[in-house]
């Protein structure tokens, strides 16, 4: 369990936010500037608030009431910089060690890091320094793991390299993890709980598949971005058109590419705008997903009108115009067709077993 | 060499160079405190203590040699407090070296003062959340990425030892011997009739070993930035 209220005045900046997370990953959503990466730094005693409470799997780290601030060396929480910061006079297999020792063959193993403890960090490329940096904070044996923007000084294929490693880390790990990020994919890929932050405050706190899908959280997150996280099943591969089928809790899809063996367990980010209402279940349409679907809840923004959905007992949200709204006379309770672009779902979105 | 200089240059070589690293030797832990304070600290009097080390750059050397002797005289300040432990720096090679310590002090502190700036803090701070306490952090972080500023404070101070003159020879004049630095020792074969020749020796000696520390710092501090960096 984490326990987190910080309130911090930095110049015109105000920070106050509260929130608690459950074990896995917990998100910190938010533009930059909304103060996520503050909360990690007051976490990790880089920074000292005004007043709060910082508490981690039964340890008090800060508690302005009771005067505990526990220095930063003491706190024992694993900081995965944006930049890695791995000490440049070092070797890797030195910057591992620096922090301790612990579980370090397993570490090295999980991260495939074998082959480069000679080297130093000057000689790694972008993906391979976060790599070791995450194994770094891993083997100082931290009962938090921070992660600020680990992915964001990479560029798309290094990102998809990493990826695996980090959801190998959540499921193989067991250490409660705070991920700053402003990506809605990687939060909707790695994380469990999501707290979305807005100029220093917690708009919204909750589980991903729940705040994801949610039509009102939609203008928090961006309209581009929103989209929900459901579960699937692979439950049929189509080799000579070179297509996976899955199946949903409320029907099957069918998404190009080969995703993995049959009967895997996935986690699929269906981005809101890639879903199209009807009324009418459609006929002759190319595409091939069509699921049937309960209308929950409506939010109407700037931008359109944000759609929750129920498939089964997955969330969807879907992004209409005001106009396509009025037309479909959408409402709560409304029985509507969902229709999802087979090429929606891009390779970032697929996260491995959850 | 040593048929080449006469006895009494051999003198003036081998003390100056005892002179002067001593006054580094013994100035160096004071030197990376204040280069460190004045680098990373945040306290009152900060800038109070940067002009404490300037001080001797600007101030005439015989004004600080000058003050060296009223304080450490025998019937002086610290002189007087001194005496009954044994240290005397009046009139002694030791004094020398204090002197020299002083002068060389800003030109110590500057380069490291700057290398310790130049560390990344977001570094020291990655050392810290791995559970280093901030003397191992300094120990294992910070020092060992400012060295090739630290190197070269000290090569520097130890330049600018060799060569002090005035605050010498107002502290603790120019005994044969006990305090008759290169510096002195040219000044003293001036004054004699006949003694161009061991002047211009000491000259061309003072000359070697200027080039020499120069060589020998650029190539330290660039083996100490390729194993830094690389």
């Amino acid at each position: 369990m984490i326990a987190i209220h910080v309130k911090k005045r930095l110049g015109a900046f105000d920070l106050d936010a509260e929130f608690e997370a459950l074990p896995g990953v917990t998100a910190l959503f938010g533009r930059s500037g909304s103060g996520k990466t503050s909360v990690i730094n007051a976490v990790a005693g880089l920074l000292r608030p005004d007043a709060g409470r910082i508490e981690v799997d039964g340890a008090v780290l800060y508690d302005r009431a009771a005067r505990v601030d526990v220095p930063v060396h003491r706190r024992r929480v694993g900081y995965v910089f944006q930049d890695a910061r791995l000490f440049p006079h070092m070797s890797v297999e030195k910057n591992l060690a620096y922090g301790g020792r612990h579980d370090r063959d397993r570490v090295i193993a999980m991260l495939g890091l074998e082959g480069l403890l000679e080297r130093r960090p000057a000689a790694l490329s972008g993906g391979e320094r976060q790599r070791v940096a995450i194994g770094r904070a891993l083997m100082s044996d931290p009962r938090i793991l921070l992660m600020d923007e680990p992915l964001s000084a990479l560029d798309a294929a290094r990102k998809a390299e990493i990826l695996p490693w980090l959801e190998r880390l959540r499921d193989e790990a067991g250490l409660p993890i705070l991920y700053v990020s402003h990506a809605a994919s990687e939060v909707a890929r790695l994380a469990t709980t999501v707290v979305v932050m807005e100029a220093g405050r917690v708009l919204r706190a909750g589980a991903v598949a729940e705040v994801l899908s949610d039509p009102a959280a939609v203008g928090m997150i961006g309209a581009q971005e929103a989209g929900a996280v459901v579960r699937a099943r692979i439950a049929g591969l189509d080799r000579i058109d070179g297509l996976t089928e899955l199946a949903l809790s409320g029907g099957r899809i069918v998404l190009p590419g080969r995703l993995g063996g049959i009967g895997t367990h996935l986690r699929l980010r269906i981005s809101a705008q890639d879903v199209i209402l009807a009324r009418e279940k459609p006929q002759g349409l190319s595409a091939l997903n069509i699921l049937p679907a309960e209308v929950t809840a409506l939010d109407e923004g700037p931008e359109g009108v944000a759609v929750g959905l129920l498939c089964g007992s997955d969330r969807l949200l879907a992004r209409v115009t005001r106009r396509s709204a009025r037309a479909l006379r959408l409402e709560p309770g409304q029985g509507v067709w969902a229709i999802v672009k087979a090429s929606a779902v891009a390779p970032d979105d697929v996260g491995g077993a959850v | 060499m040593i048929d080449w200089l006469g006895p009494e240059e051999w003198q003036a070589v081998r003390l100056s160079l005892k002179v002067s690293a001593t006054a580094v030797a013994a100035s160096l832990p004071l030197g990376l405190l204040c280069a460190l304070a004045l680098a990373k600290g945040r306290f009152p009097g900060r800038q109070l203590l940067n002009g404490l080390v300037h001080l001797p750059l600007i101030l005439p050397p015989v004004v600080t040699g000058y003050l060296l002797l009223i304080a450490f005289s025998r019937q002086g300040p610290l002189g007087s407090l001194l005496e009954p432990l044994g240290v005397s720096f009046a009139f002694r090679w030791t004094g020398a070296a204090l002197a020299a310590a002083i002068m060389a002090f800003p030109l110590m502190v500057r380069p490291m003062r700057l290398a310790f700036e130049a560390v990344d803090p977001g570094l020291e701070a990655a050392a810290a959340t791995l559970g280093a306490s901030r003397l191992r952090v300094f120990a294992t972080v910070t020092l060992p990425l400012a060295l090739p500023g630290v190197v070269a404070g000290a090569i520097l101070a130890f330049a600018k030892a060799m060569g002090e003159f005035g605050a010498t020879i107002t502290f603790v004049s120019n005994i044969p011997g006990e305090t008759r630095t290169i510096p002195t020792a040219i000044y003293a074969f001036l004054q004699m009739p006949g003694g161009e020749g061991a002047a211009l020796r000491l000259v061309a000696v003072s000359i070697a070993l200027a080039m020499g520390a120069l060589l020998a710092s650029e190539w330290l501090s660039r083996r100490i930035a390729r194993r830094v960096a690389a």
